[in-house]
């Protein structure tokens, strides 16, 4: 993520996950650092803007890291058709590899119930982001990384589109893509196992 | 994997190295491996000049254990045969394997690892000025959080072994530097509570890892068992999270971003989320909770003849010690306490024995593990009570065997118990 700009999303995202700064960081100094340690071992070098840039490609859920672009329906058609359908099939339901299309069963999230249900980015993905984030990291497979930026954004409008969460005429970019809000997303909850005597 | 019948069969030929005393019922599935295991000895040792040194060791040619696994694939994972190893400690090519886009090939005089973000001074590393830090070492398991999945199941399969249900489990002495140790180095901001983990492999397979267990116990680790850590397992250096689910152990990791909050990758959440019955999905569920395995009896062990018999097995917890184990050999109806192994080392895998004189009847073996904090190892009704039958990931659930009268020994998840 390149210069995040520090929003509500992240503030609550702290707070909901319980792993804000704390006390850990003097005892951790503590822990590793002992009296005989300098302040710093001076061992390594100062990374340059341009190494960060070349490996920085993370695309945060508030949108920080977004590259310019944009790619539409229609063009994330032509790309998905050219790159994508051989594993995840003509519509995004096929296979062989994983399903990435469908809201089955209306958006009920039964997964925990019964493990009939597969899950795909239209009933189980939290955030838009994720998909160009993981698309622009990994894919296609055989290919991983080859996309341009253009293409990670229209073929993220293209999957958001057949799981009927866009329209069609939508366009994908560093702002739009950020604002989608995922049939899914209130459906995640922080770890509460904490060890002790009870099962969670 | 001895085999009493092949010995007998082909004895006369100078005789055989022999596995182990039992018979198994899987003599035919190891009939491929003869022809490395099944080398000619000689019958009186004593009176013939012994081999040479060599530069690199070997195991007994009728030691031959290998990884579980399926077709060689590059999204897949191979097991450790749990139930053909001694001890805690897992052979480096036996640790499994779990990749997300095959294992990459990394030139170590290339290697970078980079630390930016919410930093004073973002800085890269080399392999050897990772080396060049203050050193530790440490026993821990690895675990992927989808072993166990096979038990997870009230039809749960009789014919599967140890390795087949929990060999997505390892353990290692892994050596490196406390990436405390490189955080102080590049200065973290006080508002940073996140950072991101990020692979150089072809999936660049990334994950969000709170500050506090970075500065806790995290490790950027380059040794395993003495040596460099194998390509499989991360070479040159992977992030390690002492009792953490695997997956967020990122292998050859090659960049760290400080944040101040996750970055929701695929594999926290479209995988690696724990769905729950009441229609919401466990996040960032990284702890492995405290389980245990009988690894002997086991299928496809066959007791040959009744009396003293040792049951013996792994337990282990991500939260610290394992205290205590139980083991029962009626079902659960009564618990006795196993003894533990030494060393017993938090978030490591513990080796537990039982001694048992087996009446020759049916007898139905389970363990349970109680770990520091009081957590007792629930049975599978326990845990589908508490998460749901169709939950995915951290299967912790008590694995129980049935001793048939004749002694073979099956999986017995799917009788119900």
């Amino acid at each position: 993520m390149r210069a995040a700009p520090i929003g509500l999303l992240a503030a609550t995202m702290v707070v909901a996950y319980g792993c804000g700064p704390t006390a850990n960081r003097e005892s951790a100094a503590a822990l590793s650092g002992t009296a005989e340690w300098p302040g710093s071992f001076a061992i390594g070098h100062e990374a340059t803007p341009a190494q960060i840039a070349a490996l920085d490609i993370d695309f945060g859920p508030d949108g920080a890291g977004a590259p310019p672009g944009s790619g539409s329906v229609a063009e994330g058609k032509a790309v998905y058709n050219a790159k994508c359908v051989a594993c995840h099939g003509l519509t995004g339901r096929e296979g062989p590899n994983d399903r990435l299309v469908g809201r089955e069963p209306d958006d009920a999230f039964p997964f925990g119930e019964s493990r009939g249900t597969r899950r795909t980015i239209g009933n189980y993905w939290p955030y838009a982001t994720t998909i160009f984030d993981y698309v622009k990291r990994a894919m296609p497979m055989a290919l991983p990384g080859s996309l341009t930026d253009d293409e990670v954004y229209a073929v993220s409008a293209y999957l958001l589109f057949l799981n009927e969460i866009i329209p069609e005429d939508a366009v994908m970019n560093a702002e739009t893509l950020p604002a989608v809000v995922m049939p899914a997303r209130n459906r995640f909850v922080p770890d509460d196992r904490v060890g002790g005597p009870e099962v969670r | 994997m001895g085999n009493i019948s092949r010995r007998a069969m082909l004895g006369a030929t100078g005789g055989l190295i022999a596995g182990g005393l039992l018979k198994t019922q899987a003599d035919a599935l190891t009939m491929e491996e003869d022809a490395v295991s099944l080398q000619a000895v000689q019958a009186d040792p004593t009176k013939v000049l012994g081999a040479p040194t060599s530069v690199l060791g070997q195991r007994a040619p009728g030691e031959q254990p290998r990884r579980g696994m399926g077709r060689p694939a590059v999204t897949a994972s191979s097991r450790t045969p749990i139930e053909q190893l001694q001890g805690i400690i897992t052979p480096a090519d036996l640790h499994f394997e779990r990749h997300h886009a095959g294992v990459p090939a990394i030139d170590p005089d290339r290697y970078e690892l980079l630390i930016h973000g919410m930093v004073d001074r973002p800085m890269t590393f080399t392999l050897d000025d990772l080396k060049r830090f203050p050193a530790e070492s440490r026993l821990c398991f690895v675990e992927c959080s989808g072993n166990g999945g096979a038990a997870y199941n009230r039809n749960a399969a009789r014919d599967r072994a140890p390795g087949q249900i929990d060999g997505l489990f390892s353990t290692s002495e892994w050596t490196g530097v406390l990436l405390s140790t490189l955080l102080r180095e590049v200065g973290v901001s006080r508002r940073a509570s996140w950072l991101l983990a990020e692979g150089g492999d072809a999936a660049l397979m990334s994950r969000s890892i709170p500050l506090e267990k970075a500065l806790d116990d995290a490790m950027i680790a380059y040794g395993q068992n003495g040596e460099a850590i194998r390509p499989a397992q991360g070479y040159p250096a992977r992030l390690l999270l002492p009792g953490w689910e695997g997956n967020a152990q990122v292998k050859w990791i090659r960049r760290l971003e400080v944040s101040d909050r996750p970055s929701m990758t695929r594999e926290e959440t479209s995988k690696y989320t724990d769905p729950l019955a009441d229609g919401t999905a466990r996040q960032f569920s990284f702890v492995i909770d405290a389980k245990s395995i009988i690894t002997f009896p086991a299928f496809p062990n066959v007791l040959p003849e009744r009396g003293w018999w040792e049951i013996t097995g792994l337990a282990w917890s991500g939260r610290g010690l394992i205290t205590r184990v139980e083991v029962s050999t009626d079902g659960g109806g009564t618990w006795a306490p196993a003894q533990l192994q030494q060393p017993v080392l938090s978030k490591c895998a513990t080796r537990f024995r039982h001694v048992w004189n087996w009446d020759g009847g049916e007898a139905l073996l389970m363990s349970r593990a109680i770990d520091e904090t009081g957590y007792v190892q629930p049975d599978l009704e326990a845990l589908i009570a508490a998460r749901g039958p169709g939950t995915s990931y951290h299967y912790n659930n008590i694995r129980p065997w049935r001793v048939e009268a004749g002694g073979r020994v099956f999986f017995a998840q799917g009788e119900g118990a």
